[in-house]
Order: structure tokens, then sequence, then C-alpha cells
């Protein structure tokens, strides 16, 4: 009778391969995280938060002699700390 | 129930065959010289960006590797030189080549996209289209020109490192590919000069097969001609200097001696002394390369 075999001899065959690629799979994950903190931090995140956020003017490259100051009638986001403290939502 | 085998191979796939799908060797050119496109270029990358940029052309690179030896898997198994890759040996099949060829083409492409811009990474894509369809499956088996122009897809590379950092082209980054496009079509004749059996068994034109091996060694010698003032005149643009300049004059006036030795030769002598002046040709050849893009990243670090 053949002896009981915790693993297959087709894992001891493949060993290579797939130690090999959780390397490569490991290392891609921690270049990925590397580079997200990069583009974080070099500003670059703010150019894709446009694509889920509402647009911010603060984000846009700014303007040579053009000064940027709080409006006098804001309007606020509804459901924001500004909308609950009074402020229009209404354009 | 007695042990199973699952099948029967000639050996069991281990990663490095994969690895060697690749092509390894060709890759460390191509990092080499997307490498140096990249740092000379006159915009500076985020060290890490520059690494993963780097990596990406490198493993596009790799993937063009592997399309090739899947479209390439008869020529290679009758040629002693490539007879012993992964998919001739029968220990990779060549569907397995032409997945991971795919798999890592569109990594490698998205991936450049997002580290580095858009445009690079459609770079990327042309020069992996131009080396697997242009050259593997087009040019190679139909023209004795296959080299001249399947070489441009080993000279892109540091126009794409360019590209990384600066997002264009321009007149430094041409003349780097100029540099390697016209170095491609001598440093492979003196190859198949002395490998003149292999091709002509494979069925591959290659100029000695097709034209005979007095053309090519005329051949040889006009390349290294019309190489040297690219050579040079990448010295006068913004990424040379004294350094960069005095390395490709002595390279050029070494390289063009060279193959005016390799032209006056006949295939007697040539024979005579087993290749002699051919293979320190070839291995000149090799030297050139590196060291022209050794200068051009020297001359950076010092100033110019």
């Amino acid at each position: 009778m053949m002896a009981l075999r915790t693993e297959h001899e087709l894992h001891g065959r493949r060993r290579s391969r797939n130690v090999g690629l959780l390397v490569v799979l490991l290392a891609f994950v921690a270049l990925i995280f590397g580079l997200t903190v990069v583009k974080v931090q070099n500003g670059e995140g703010a150019a894709l938060e446009g694509f889920d956020h509402q647009a911010r003017p603060a984000l846009l490259p700014r303007e040579e002699g053009v000064e940027i100051s709080p409006s006098r009638d804001p309007v606020a986001a509804p459901g924001t700390p500004a909308a609950e403290q009074g402020a229009r939502t209404e354009p | 129930m007695a042990d199973t085998t699952t099948y029967e191979t000639p050996g069991e796939a281990q990663f490095g065959d994969y690895v060697a799908l690749l092509k390894p060797r060709v890759m460390s050119l191509v990092v080499f010289t997307a490498f140096v496109g990249l740092i000379v270029a006159p915009v500076h990358l985020h060290p890490l960006v520059a690494f993963c940029s780097v990596l990406f052309i490198a493993i596009g690179g790799g993937a063009s590797g592997a399309l090739n030896m899947w479209y390439d898997a008869d020529i290679d198994a009758v040629m002693r030189r490539t007879k012993g890759r992964p998919i001739p040996s029968g220990r990779v099949t060549g569907g397995e080549a032409l997945g991971l060829g795919l798999a890592l083409s569109g990594i490698s492409v998205m991936m450049l996209g997002l580290s580095a811009n858009w445009f690079a990474a459609g770079f990327l894509a042309f020069t992996i289209f131009f080396y697997a369809v242009i050259y593997t499956m087009w040019l190679k088996r139909s023209t004795p020109q296959n080299i001249v122009i399947g070489g441009a897809a080993g000279a892109f590379p540091p126009m794409i490192g360019w590209a990384c950092a600066t997002g264009g082209i321009s007149i430094e980054s041409l003349l780097m590919f100029a540099l390697i496009f016209f170095w491609t079509p001598p440093h492979f004749w003196a190859l198949a000069l002395f490998m003149k059996e292999d091709y002509h068994n494979a069925g591959v034109p290659m100029l000695t097969v097709t034209h005979g091996r007095q053309v090519t060694r005329r051949h040889i010698f006009a390349y290294t001609l019309v190489l040297a003032p690219f050579a040079i005149w990448l010295g006068l643009t913004s990424v040379g200097g004294p350094i960069y300049l005095t390395a490709a004059v002595v390279l050029n006036a070494l390289f063009i001696w060279r193959g005016w030795q390799v032209m006056r030769r006949t295939d007697e002598q040539s024979y005579g002394d087993g290749h002699k002046a051919e293979k320190s040709f070839f291995k000149l050849s090799l030297y050139y390369l590196f060291a022209h893009f050794a200068a051009l990243l020297i001359q950076h670090w010092v100033g110019v």
C-alpha cells in the first residue's frame, strides 16, 4: 500500500515557478504603493481628484496677477457643516 | 492507486525558462539605453518614477522578445545558437509564450502610461508592435534588409526614456535613435559572417545568404561611415560635450578602421584564421555602443 503523501510531487516540481511568481507579485504591489506615495506627494494626485470630486479652483494652475479671495456670498454643498450653519445651498 | 504523473515533458519549465523568454541579454541593452535617454533629458524625474519607467520599458522589450520566440520557434529549432531556447527545447509551449508576451505587453504599456506619461506609453506600444509584427512576422523572413529596418525597434528605447521625462521628441533623442539604428546592421552582419551556416539552414534571408559575403563586408564598412557623423553630431547637441565628443571621435575612428579591415579580407583569409577580424569587429561593436551611452551619462553628471 502506498504511503499517504501530504504534498503532491507536482508542487515540488513547480516550486521555483510558484515562489518566483510570488516574489514578482509582491514586488509589483510594493512598486505600485511606492509610486502612489510619490505621485501624491508631488501633487500629481490633485490632477486625478478632478475625475471623481467636484472640481476645486484651488487645484487649477495659478494665473499671474489674479487674486483668489473668498466669495462674499458663498454657496455651500448640501449636508456640509457650512450648510448646517445656515449658508445658502442654492446658487 | 499508484503515484500519478500528470504528464511527461522534457523537464518541467522552471521560473528561469519564463525569464529566458524575455531575452534578458537584449533587455540589458534596452535598460541601459532607456536609462541614459531618461537621465540626460532636461526634465528631472523622481528616482522611483524613473526606476519604474525604465522597468516598464524593459518589461515591454521582454514582452516583444517572448512574442518573437513564439513566432520564431521553427527558426530557433534549426539554428545552433538558439535551439536550446525554452520553446524549441520543449520546456515551454508556444501558447504559453504568446500569452506571456501579450499579457506583459498590456501591463507594461498601461503601467508606463501611469508612471510616466501616455505619449511614452504609446511609443512603447508602437515599439512592441514594430518588433513583434513588422520585424518578426514580416521583414525577418522576407528581405535581406530585415535587420536594417528591424533595428529601429532596438533603437527606440532611448527615445522612450527621453519621452518619459520630457513627454516628447527632440533632436537629441532622434540622434540617439540614429546611433543605434545605424549601428545595428554592421553589428549583426559581422555576427552573420561567422555564423553563416546557421542562418542559411534556417532559411532566414540574411545579406550573407542572399548577396554573398563580399557584399556584406562592403555593407559593414559603408555603415561605419554613415554611423560616424550621427555619433559626432549627437556630441554637438545639448547632451554632448568634450567628454562625449572625445569618446565618439576615438570610437568611430576605431570602428571605421576595423570595418575597413573586415572589408579588405577575403573568405579564405577569414576561414584561415577562424574569422578573427570579424569576431573582433563584433566585439568592438558591443563596446562601441556601450561606451557611447556611458559617455553621455558621464558627460551629464560632469556637466557640459
